[in-house]
C-alpha cells in the first residue's frame, strides 16, 4: 500500500493539514485521519458522523420482543403446566421475559453494528503510527497518484507536520 | 498533558509491587476458605449451615440481594451521568462499572450455593432438551434468570467497549507478550473518527438501553419477594423500594472503593473532592428516599394492623430483631445524614465514613426484609428462628474477599480511569462546561 502521512501535535495544525489537502484538490473521503480521543467540534473528524445505530437498535429489540414471545407462547403450549390458576400462556408474566429479551435485543444490535461499522476487530492498517497514543494526531492519504505526492507532503508539511512519513 | 495522564493511569498496569502480590495471595485464600465453605455443605448438605425449618431463606439470600445491589452503583450510575452530560463523571464512571460486572457475577453465585445440587441449575436456561420440558415463566426465579443475566451481559459490553481505546494506547507503550496481549484486546483500534463516532452512539444507546435494564433487575429481585403471600413481603411498594434501596448502597460501595483507589493507586490528581463531594450528595438524596420508603412501608403495615404482619412488625420493632433494625436505622439515616448534610462536615473521611455506615446498613436491611418474615410467619406454630452457622459465614467473607480479589486484578490489566475519556475532560470546550460554578453541576446531577 502507498500512502504519505504527517503526525501533528494539536487538533488546530491537523486542521490545517486537513484544510491544506482540501485546498489542494484530495477529496475529504480520501483523507485518512487517526486521533488519540474523539475530536468531533473540529471538520477532519467530523467525517462520517451520521449512522443508522439507533434505528438498528430498535429493529435489535423487535427481534428480541418477537423472540421471546413466542419462546414463551410456544413452550408453554408445548408443556402445559397449571400454576396457581393463570392461563397457560400467561402474557402478564411473560412481559417480564419480553423486556428483557427486547432490552438484550437492542443492546446486541448495537454493539454488532458497531464492530461491523467500525470494522472491529482488523488488522492494523500500515498507516497506523504507535505516535498516536502518545496524543498525536494523523492527517494522510492513502493510496494517492504519483503525480500528487508532492503537492501532497507540501500540504503536510505547511501544517507543521512534526513528522511526515512516507509508505512504499 | 496526555503523556502525564496516560504514565498516571498506566502505571499500576506496567509496575507490580511486592505488597500487591501479597494482597493477591492473601484475598485468594480467604476465597479458598470460601470455595471450600461450599464443598463442605454440598458434601454435608444443609443441616451444617443454619438453615432450619421454617427460615430457609437466609444469609445466602441476603447476600444475593445485597451484592445485586451494590451492582447498582457502576452501569446505572455511570449510564446516568453519561446521558445527563454531567462533565465530572469522566474518571468515575469505569470505577462504578467495574463493581457491577463482579457484583452481578457474585450476586448469581448466592442463588448455586443455595442450590442443593448445584449442578442442576442449567434448568433454568430455555433450550430443547430430551426431556421435553421448559422453564416456567410464572417463577420470579425464572425471572431473575433472564433479568440478571441481561445486565450482566449488558454491563460486561457497556465496560469493555471503552476500554478498547485504552488496550490500544496500552498495545503501543507494552513489549513481548503483554503487546500481543493488548493487541488481542484492542480488535485493531486505530482511532479513525469512524471509529470515534460508532463507539459515543453505540455508548449512548447503550446508556438508554441499560437504564431500565437496571430498573428491572431490581424490581424483579423484590418479585422473589412480594409474590409470595408471606407477612411484610407481599407488597406493591417492594419494587421502587427495592430499587431505592439498591441504589443507595450502589453509590455507597463505589465511595468505598473510589477512597481505597484513590490511596492505593496514588490517584489524588483524578478522583477529587468534587467527586466524593457530588457522589455524596447523591448518597444523601438516596438516604432520604430510603427512610421515604422504609416509613410508607411501615405506616401502612402498621396501620392495616393484620395480625399475621404485626407479628413480623413488632419482631423488629421491639422484639428479637429490633437490635438489628435500629442499627440499620441508624447506619442508613442517623449517622449518613448529618455527615453528608452539614457543608462543613462534608469531606472524603466523612463521605467513606458515611458510605461504610449504608454499606453495613443495606446489608442489615437485607437481612431484616428476609428472615423476620420467615420466622413469624403466619400462625405462631409455624414460627422458628436463625442464627448462621460458620459455613454461611466463611462463604459471605469469600464473596467480599471475591470482590476485593477480582477488583485488583482488572486494575492491574486496565486503567481504572478511562484514559480517553479524561483526555476529552481536557479539550477547551469541555473544561469550559467543567469551570460551571459547583451548585450549577450539583443542580445538573440532582
Amino acid at each position: 500500500m502507498k500512502a504519505i502521512y504527517g503526525l501533528y501535535e494539536t487538533p488546530e495544525a491537523a486542521q490545517r493539514a486537513f484544510s491544506g489537502l482540501r485546498a489542494s484538490g484530495v477529496a475529504a473521503s480520501d483523507i485518512t485521519v487517526m486521533s488519540p480521543e474523539p475530536l468531533e467540534e473540529w471538520e477532519f473528524a467530523s467525517q462520517d458522523s451520521k449512522t443508522a445505530m439507533s434505528w438498528i437498535a430498535v429493529l435489535g429489540a423487535a427481534g428480541g420482543l418477537a423472540t421471546a414471545y413466542l419462546l414463551t407462547a410456544i413452550t408453554q403450549k408445548i408443556w402445559p403446566i397449571n400454576t396457581g390458576g393463570m392461563p397457560i400462556v400467561s402474557n402478564w408474566t411473560n412481559i417480564i421475559i419480553m423486556f428483557e429479551l427486547t432490552m438484550l435485543g437492542a443492546v446486541f444490535a448495537t454493539v454488532l453494528t458497531l464492530l461491523i461499522a467500525a470494522r472491529l476487530p482488523s488488522k492494523l492498517s500500515r498507516l497506523y503510527d504507535p505516535a498516536i497514543s502518545n496524543g498525536k494526531i494523523l492527517i494522510g492519504v492513502e493510496r494517492p497518484q504519483d503525480s500528487e505526492l508532492d503537492r501532497i507532503e507540501r500540504a503536510l508539511k505547511a501544517a507543521d507536520a512534526e513528522k511526515l512519513g512516507r509508505i512504499v | 498533558m496526555a503523556d502525564r495522564l496516560a504514565s498516571d493511569l498506566l502505571r499500576p498496569v506496567f509496575q507490580t509491587t511486592r505488597k500487591f502480590y501479597a494482597l493477591i495471595a492473601l484475598l485468594s485464600g480467604l476465597v479458598l476458605c470460601g470455595v471450600a465453605a461450599w464443598g463442605y455443605q454440598l458434601y454435608y448438605g444443609f443441616g451444617v449451615t443454619g438453615y432450619n425449618w421454617p427460615v430457609y431463606w437466609a444469609l445466602h439470600e441476603t447476600n444475593f440481594v445485597f451484592w445485586i445491589g451494590i451492582s447498582h452503583a457502576g452501569t446505572l450510575i455511570s449510564a446516568i451521568l453519561r446521558l445527563v452530560n454531567a462533565t465530572w463523571r469522566r474518571p468515575v464512571t469505569r470505577c462504578a462499572e467495574v463493581i457491577t460486572a463482579f457484583a452481578l457475577m457474585i450476586g448469581a453465585m448466592f442463588p448455586l450455593i443455595h442450590l442443593g445440587r448445584p449442578w442442576l441449575a442449567f434448568y433454568l436456561i430455555p433450550y430443547p432438551s430430551e426431556r421435553g420440558i421448559w422453564p416456567n415463566y410464572r417463577s420470579p426465579l425464572v425471572w431473575d434468570f433472564f433479568a440478571i443475566n441481561t445486565y450482566l451481559l449488558s454491563s460486561l459490553l457497556f465496560l469493555a467497549l471503552p476500554m478498547i481505546p485504552d488496550f490500544a494506547l496500552i498495545r503501543d507503550r507494552a513489549t513481548g507478550l503483554r503487546r500481543k496481549l493488548y493487541a488481542s484486546l484492542s480488535l485493531g483500534w486505530q482511532g479513525t473518527p469512524k471509529q470515534w463516532h460508532r463507539l459515543e452512539s453505540a455508548m449512548h444507546i447503550m446508556a438508554l438501553a441499560i437504564l431500565p435494564i437496571a430498573v428491572s433487575v431490581h424490581t424483579i429481585v423484590s418479585f422473589d419477594f412480594s409474590m409470595a403471600v408471606v407477612p411484610m413481603w407481599h407488597s406493591t411498594i417492594f419494587g421502587p423500594y427495592f430499587v431505592a434501596g439498591a441504589i443507595f448502597s450502589g453509590i455507597a460501595a463505589l465511595i468505598v472503593v473510589m477512597a481505597v483507589l484513590r490511596k492505593a493507586l496514588h490517584l489524588e490528581n483524578y478522583l477529587l473532592p468534587l467527586h466524593f463531594q457530588n457522589l455524596g450528595k447523591l448518597l444523601l438524596l438516596m438516604s432520604l428516599l430510603w427512610g421515604y420508603f422504609v416509613f410508607n412501608e411501615r405506616l401502612t403495615a402498621w396501620y392495616g394492623n393484620s395480625p399475621h404482619e404485626m407479628n413480623v412488625f413488632w419482631s423488629t420493632q421491639a422484639g428479637e430483631y429490633s437490635p438489628l433494625f435500629w442499627t440499620m436505622v441508624l447506619f442508613n439515616f442517623v449517622i449518613p445524614f448529618p455527615l453528608l448534610a452539614i457543608r462543613r462536615l462534608r469531606s472524603i473521611p466523612t463521605a467513606v465514613v458515611a458510605s461504610s455506615c449504608v454499606v453495613v446498613g443495606m446489608w442489615l436491611e437485607r437481612f431484616l426484609i428476609i428472615v423476620p418474615s420467615l420466622a413469624r410467619k403466619s400462625t405462631p406454630y409455624s414460627w422458628g428462628s436463625y442464627s448462621a452457622e460458620w459455613p454461611e459465614i466463611v462463604i459471605m467473607v469469600g464473596s467480599f474477599a471475591a470482590m476485593a480479589l477480582l477488583y485488583a486484578l482488572v486494575s492491574k490489566l486496565v486503567p481504572i480511569i478511562s484514559i480517553w475519556e479524561l483526555k476529552v475532560g481536557e479539550h477547551p470546550r469541555m473544561k469550559a462546561a467543567a469551570t460551571v460554578p459547583e451548585t450549577e453541576t450539583a443542580g445538573e446531577l440532582l
